[in-house]
């Protein structure tokens, strides 16, 4: 058989596919945490469930959401929500027409990057340190 | 050979012409939740405790019982497109892809349905 190039989307990286760059990463990640926030969302259901059924209810199972162990976990979820957050709002800035070309691309990835660690940084400060209890 | 005409070979492999209403979907509920969901997280993370007459009566105070709703509606909306996308890209047996999908609508329904039905019962609920 003829070696011909194969499409790019055959293969995502190596000889005949993409060259890997940061950006390729990130992208990924963005499809990674909109997953995760699935099971953020599912949290936040079942804790207005508990809520919803009244005060014996809320209480008996409030620990598993305040322990040491839930808090890393509310935490890694709203990292998660804000790195999404973050690429969703470039994505939508593309879809516009805007930040497209690859040095803006590059730079709004190292955006997105900086702002999810400033606001994760502050959630979780206020997680660990605040009022969560 | 076929004794199909050509014609009848085409039909329905074309454009269904509805392609663009998934991505839009995807943009306008992700503009609608992107502010909700910081009002979410700025609200929570500023309530004094979150034990629950303070968490009830947050969400019976002003409009936090329809904002609350909106944003657990449209997410899951947002979160079952989202998926969908997934799936279709990753799975390619027909059948796994179309359970997965099949479960992936009911979960997010049942989801959407289950939240906004909580935060109703607190709502409407006569303050004791």
């Amino acid at each position: 058989m003829a070696e011909r190039p194969l499409s790019p989307f055959t293969r995502m990286f190596g000889e005949s596919g993409y060259r890997w760059m940061y950006t390729n990463t990130l992208s990924i990640l963005n499809r990674a945490t909109g997953v995760a926030l699935v099971f953020a969302l599912l949290g936040l259901v079942v804790w207005l469930i508990g809520a919803s059924f009244g005060l014996n209810s809320y209480q008996a199972f409030l620990p598993w959401f305040t322990g040491v162990p839930a808090k890393v976990v509310i935490s890694l979820a709203v990292i998660a929500l804000w790195y999404h957050f973050f690429m969703g709002l470039r994505h939508l800035a593309w879809d516009i027409g805007w930040g497209f070309e690859r040095a803006a691309a590059r730079r709004s990835a190292v955006l997105v990057l900086l702002g999810t660690a400033i606001l994760s940084a502050l959630c979780i400060v206020a997680i660990f340190h605040g009022s969560f209890r | 050979m076929s004794l199909r005409a050509p014609l009848a070979r085409a039909l329905n492999h074309g454009s269904a012409h509805d392609g663009v209403s998934h991505w839009l979907a995807e943009r306008v509920t992700a503009l609608a939740i992107a502010p909700l969901t910081v009002w979410l997280l700025w609200s929570l993370l500023s309530l004094p405790d979150v034990s629950y007459w303070t968490v009830t009566d947050w969400i019976r105070r002003d409009w936090n019982a329809v904002l609350l709703s909106l944003l657990l509606l449209l997410s899951s909306w947002h979160s079952w497109l989202g998926v969908q996308m997934v799936i279709e890209d990753y799975i390619e047996a027909f059948l796994s892809k179309t359970m997965l999908l099949l479960l992936s609508a009911f979960v997010h329904a049942l989801l959407a349905a289950s939240g906004v039905y909580a935060v109703l019962r607190i709502a409407l609920r006569s303050a004791p």
